[in-house]
């Protein structure tokens, strides 16, 4: 498949593996924080760290939208589903199996006879809103930056066509804030904290907001991002980027994706955002805990599309299991076979904490892709 | 067959006409639809009878029976590349054929849903009848019931298959051993993507079609090809797709498998709906594909007797099995690492990003 196929080329993984060992400064190690889910995914799917130096370490960060939604805010759309037959919730496939309160998902939610729906975009939402206008459709919208301009769109859309049946139940996070958290929170002082030596920023998000946002974090911080795409060759080119920027005592933000990122991103989409949407004070993390000015809720102008207002919905904080480690795994401090329910407890058929619950978390792609590394050392 | 004719004043409007209640309630309209659709369309010997069960020959001496189930629950009901009708026949022959019989006699039950075209029960019975011809199997007896309205979803459909086994084939799912080669027999992924792409409206720029198909004719040159001893096991990789037969391979024989990404078939169309959605083509099901473990001689004789079948010209050598207590299916990746090909958990479901 053309744009793909030469992402995945073996041979020029094995050429930029060994520019790296050749790069990779003696007598140190490297730790490098991968901040989306997709990155996480490519990097457990194509094996990438079997082609890194065992002293350049990858940790993975909190950036899987469906990992850090909190068990309250699912807990909210299933009451709703449940307490109003009138009500159908839509939202994207994976974030169906989410496990709630009282041992529910929206799946299960559904077998109990709640009327839940998996929808490919908002759009297919809306239009079945148009479809149904005796029902009341309620769209459950999670994601970073990049899934938030097709939800303004279908507001706007609903707007314009005084869809009175349609509504949103906002979810949207965004990067920059989660990234500071990692760094800056107070878990941090509770948790200790690794020595971070750079981040690979994800790809989509920037191909929205630009790699503009990560320059002043950079600077504050001292800490080099480069913008990556979620193939495997993006990702170990990234790390490359990377590894030269500590080499080089540089902290910037480079643009590995140059294909689709640009330093300011998407000013219309942007602009579109800005007019829909404006910034919780503070939301929940699942792993992270609350963190301010870190997601989007929409702006009174959009009141009559809101579900949170329109169903006078209340957000019940609940906690995570106490034996759960996401928090510190989300922020590299621990790994996933250091948590007590890892594999035990936590699997990816009876989820536990953030990490495991999509197949992007950290511990989710340690267990369906690398198991098997754990148990060869065992039998060592 | 004759004789029930006469009973009816006026033909079933096969055109117009919806299913109702009567049709499973056991009096004239059921057995009017029995002599005028299942009757007419499977037509044959046995079921034309009209008894309560089929009398059967015995089989070959030194042949064992196999008897194999299977319930038809897809949406929608007609796809690229087959419909309900179709894959019920398949399905149950291909359990049969990857078992190493030869597929001889269905039997088919119905669950009709009240109000359902009569003119599509007829497309899908037709169809299903043309699937057993091809296949060379009988459709020696049936059962109909109706459901009310909302308590079905149009049509059910469960069929039971009867197979001869021939003396010396013994496949099963735990005589993997280390050494052994995996081979499949073509492009995965294909019924899976087609029922998803028409379930879901998505529109890729190419249709992907069904690969449902009936598996007897593959196996019987795979037996034609090498001695029967050779051949380990034999698997139809339908839901949980290749990666889940692996597992349960896996998991049977006590071994594991380990597979070379670049190897394993898949069509183009497949690969490109797959990545949009985020879905892994390793686990989407299949409906006229098989997996064969096979000694490592047999592996290039066999694969040699796939390509030469229509089924099977993108047959490849995917993997080979190991020894591993862990029972782990791993994957060599194109991009040079490796990683575990694993149980799927739960449904596999499009991912936001």
């Amino acid at each position: 498949m053309k744009y793909i196929d030469e992402f995945r080329d073996g041979r020029l993984a094995a050429g930029l593996a060994r520019a790296i060992a050749r790069e990779a400064a003696p007598g140190r190690d490297y730790a490098f924080m991968e901040f989306c889910g997709g990155h996480t995914h490519a990097i457990a799917r194509y094996a990438v760290t079997d082609l890194l130096p065992p002293t350049v370490r990858m940790i993975h960060g909190p950036g899987c939208p469906v990992c850090v939604l909190p068990i309250g805010r699912i807990d909210m759309a299933i009451r709703l589903a449940l307490a109003r037959p009138d009500v159908i919730v839509c939202t994207y496939g994976d974030c169906l199996r989410v496990p709630a309160s009282g041992g529910l998902s929206l799946l299960k939610a559904r077998a109990r006879g709640a009327d839940v729906r998996m929808v490919y975009s908002p759009a297919d939402a809306l239009a079945l809103a148009v479809r149904e206008p005796a029902r009341e459709v309620v769209f459950f919208a999670i994601g970073f930056e990049t899934t938030t301009p097709p939800t303004a769109l279908v507001l706007h859309a609903a707007a314009a066509q005084r869809l009175d049946n349609f509504s949103v139940l906002c979810n949207h996070v965004l990067t920059p804030a989660a990234i500071a958290a990692i760094l800056e929170s107070p878990e941090v002082r509770e948790l200790g904290t690794v020595a971070l030596d750079g981040f690979v920023g994800p790809a989509h998000v920037s191909t929205v907001i630009g790699s503009r946002p990560y320059e002043r974090f950079a600077a504050a911080h001292r800490k080099p991002v480069v913008i990556a795409g979620f193939e495997p060759l993006d990702v170990i080119q990234a790390i490359r980027m990377l590894i030269r920027q500590v080499n080089d005592g540089r902290a910037e933000v480079e643009n590995e994706f140059t294909r689709a990122v640009t330093r300011d991103g998407n000013r219309k989409a942007q602009a579109l955002v800005a007019d829909t949407f404006e910034s919780r004070p503070s939301f929940e993390w699942r792993g992270l805990g609350a963190v301010a000015d870190s997601a989007l809720r929409l702006r009174p102008a959009f009141a009559r599309w809101d579900a949170e207002r329109k169903f006078a919905l209340d957000d019940r904080p609940v906690p995570d299991h106490k034996a759960c480690a996401c928090g510190a795994i989300l922020r590299g401090v621990r790994t996933p076979t250091d948590c007590k329910l890892f594999a035990t407890a936590c699997t990816p058929e009876t989820p536990m904490g953030a990490c495991m619950v999509s197949s992007e978390g950290a511990c989710a792609a340690h267990y369906t892709y690398g198991r098997f590394r754990a148990a060869a050392q065992r039998t060592d | 067959m004759n004789t029930l004719h006469a009973t009816f004043t006026r033909a079933l409007d096969l055109h117009h006409g919806r299913v109702d209640l009567g049709f499973g309630a056991g009096g004239r309209a059921m057995a009017q639809l029995v002599a005028e659709l299942f009757a007419r369309a499977f037509a044959n010997d046995y079921l034309a009878r009209g008894d309560d069960g089929a009398v059967l020959p015995a089989p070959a001496p030194g042949e064992r029976l196999v008897v194999s189930t299977d319930g038809h629950v897809v949406s929608p009901l007609f796809f690229p590349g087959g419909d309900i009708g179709s894959l019920s026949v398949h399905g149950t022959v291909n359990d049969l054929a990857v078992m190493g019989a030869r597929p001889l006699y269905l039997t088919a039950g119905f669950i009709l849903e009240e109000g359902f075209p009569l003119a599509e029960l007829a497309r899908i019975v037709d169809s299903m009848a043309a699937a057993a011809r091809t296949a060379g199997v009988l459709v020696v007896a049936g059962d109909t019931k109706v459901v009310e309205r909302g308590k079905g979803d149009g049509v059910f459909i469960t069929t039971a298959g009867v197979g001869a086994l021939p003396a010396g084939r013994d496949p099963g799912g735990a005589r993997a051993r280390p050494g052994d080669a995996v081979l499949v027999s073509g492009g995965i992924g294909e019924h899976g993507m087609a029922i998803l792409a028409q379930r879901e409206a998505l529109a890729f720029e190419s249709t992907i079609v069904s690969d449902s198909a009936p598996l007897n004719g593959l196996v019987e040159a795979l037996y034609g090809a090498v001695p029967a001893a050779a051949i380990r096991v034999l698997r139809d990789p339908t839901r949980g797709g290749l990666a889940t037969t692996l597992n349960e391979i896996a998991a049977q024989s006590g071994v594991g498998i380990e597979l070379e990404e670049g190897t394993i078939p898949v069509a183009a169309p497949v690969r490109a709906a797959c990545e949009l959605l985020g879905l892994d083509p390793l686990y989407v099901a299949n409906e006229g594909k098989l997996v064969a473990v096979c000694t490592a001689e047999a592996a290039d004789a066999l694969l040699a007797a796939l390509r030469a079948h229509p089924l099977g010209a993108q047959a490849a050598c995917i993997g080979a099995v190991t020894a591993d207590p862990q029972r782990f299916v791993q994957i060599r990746t194109g991009f040079g690492g490796r990683r575990m090909v694993d149980w799927l958990a739960g449904e596999q479901l499009p991912r936001i990003c």
